[in-house]
């Protein structure tokens, strides 16, 4: 099959957004395909609007980008203006009024999160069509799909930070697992009253799931690795 | 000059047009059921926003209160109904402003909401709702419903979605104008617990609304227990292997 290369960069994608006791940890996948070849292996979908607030990504690379732009732009005229840092809330609802306006144009599904003094750690998420919903967890993207039983099982009130990572890195993996639009490494940033944390997890990093084998770097190693021991009866 | 004059018409399919309107929804919440009760107006509706078939988020608030005489409880796109309440908003804090002792009622705001509900629908872009409006002042009672093309009326019971086809029916038989608090929320759960069993949108998690002439209460959320222990469910096919 033909790769179309001139069909728009569609960031398939798994994206998170999870308050914990003290903060918020945002995650992503890696991948943006244009129809079925993959553009970028590690696109950085979790994108900063300011200090304290950042935006993940999903549907139409081109659309969230724009958003975010403008959003970053009418943030830092309002940070100048308010004389100090911007709320959670009101880059939220930025991105909900150009999302909502625009609605017949865009097609991106954005998960805000970020951390001020006034409400602590805050995940707004705002799918297609511009609704604004506060949540204590977020997800979206095509391998958010994967992950409605997962969160619905495993999402707890008042994580610890460390717990609340894991949980993320965890259900990203589950979703590349499974989502063919997702993939790659598994970014992710935390952001609470100390500052903004960015990490890296690439995939020999994550635990394996079901039909998953231990990478090798070749079969060379495997044949010449000493026979396994006989099992006793 | 003809070559300046021959400019392309804008049709129907060119960009600009197009996009100027709402084609479908995306976030969507399902039926609300309302009626008039002795003491002013009982509103239900769950909590779900469904995406598509998915019901993707479980705690929106689909009944708001207006003012200080009204309530609105809304079904369809929920980006349009955050806009319509911003409008509200808007329409309230003038009439605050005036700062002379008249607060907009329930009619006022309904009728408000019909003509923005048919002035979207003339430009082909409406907003993507059927609402509810119910309030009480001065000791008189109010109901009415708003679609999404404008079409608007006021009567004792109403109910959005599913709920014409599967609470109104149960409303015609059982409501009465003198029901009590406790009998009308018997009533209310009556209709959201049928549409429970048969509304494929409907989620377990509702919040019940009454306004009287004190104001507007918005009950805390909770779900409604549900009964299958008929024998016909226990073994349906037991006569007739491989049928349903």
């Amino acid at each position: 099959m033909e790769p179309n290369l001139n069909e728009p960069h569609s960031m398939g994608t798994t994206i998170i957004g999870v308050t914990y006791n003290g903060g918020v940890v945002l995650g992503a996948d890696s991948r943006t395909s244009t129809g079925m070849y993959i553009a970028n292996r590690a696109s950085d979908k979790i994108t900063q609007l300011t200090d304290n607030v950042y935006i993940c990504r999903s549907g139409s690379a081109a659309d969230s980008q724009i958003v975010s732009d403008y959003v970053r732009y009418f943030l830092h005229q309002h940070t100048v203006q308010l004389g100090q840092p911007a709320t959670v809330k009101v880059a939220a609802n930025l991105v909900r009024l150009i999302s909502y306006n625009n609605k017949n144009m865009l097609q991106t599904g954005l998960i805000v999160g970020g951390w001020d003094k006034y409400e602590g750690g805050k995940i707004y998420g705002i799918p297609l069509g511009g609704t604004l919903i506060e949540q204590p967890f977020a997800i979206g993207g095509s391998g958010s799909s994967y992950l409605y039983g997962f969160f619905d099982q495993a999402w707890r009130e008042g994580m610890t930070k460390d717990e609340a990572e894991q949980l993320v890195v965890k259900a990203v993996s589950l979703a590349i697992a499974r989502d063919g639009a997702s993939g790659g490494v598994v970014r992710t940033v935390i952001i609470n009253s100390e500052g903004v944390t960015r990490n890296f997890y690439p995939g020999d990093t994550l635990p394996l799931w079901h039909e998953e084998l231990p990478p090798q770097n070749s079969l060379l190693d495997i044949l010449s690795a000493p026979s396994p021991e006989p099992m006793s009866t | 000059m003809q070559f300046t004059d021959a400019k392309l018409l804008p049709d129907a399919s060119s960009c600009s047009l197009d996009s100027e309107r709402t084609l479908y929804p995306y976030v969507t919440g399902t039926s609300v059921v309302a009626f008039k009760y002795r003491d002013g107006i009982l509103m239900a509706a769950d909590m779900g926003g469904s995406y598509g078939s998915t019901l993707r988020y479980k705690t929106v608030e689909r009944i708001k209160p207006i003012g200080q005489h009204s309530l609105l409880g809304a079904s369809g796109e929920i980006s349009d109904f955050q806009e319509i309440l911003r409008y509200l908003d808007e329409l309230i804090l003038y009439d605050n402003m005036w700062d002379d002792g008249n607060s907009l009622g329930p009619k006022e705001v309904h009728n408000y909401l019909t003509r923005v509900m048919y002035n979207r629908r003339n430009k082909f872009n409406p907003l993507w709702n059927s609402l509810v409006l119910g309030g009480v002042k001065n000791g008189q009672k109010y109901l009415g419903m708003v679609s999404m093309i404008g079409v608007n009326f006021e009567d004792n019971h109403v109910a959005t979605g599913f709920g014409n086809h599967l609470a109104r029916p149960i409303l015609r038989d059982e409501w009465n104008e003198n029901l009590s608090f406790e009998d009308g929320v018997k009533l209310l759960e009556k209709c959201m617990r049928v549409l429970l069993y048969r509304d494929r949108s409907a989620v377990n998690k509702l919040q019940i609304a009454k306004i009287t002439e004190e104001g507007a209460t918005i009950f805390p959320p909770y779900s409604l227990k549900t009964f299958w222990g008929f024998e016909a469910y226990k073994n349906p096919t037991i006569g007739a292997e491989g049928s349903w």
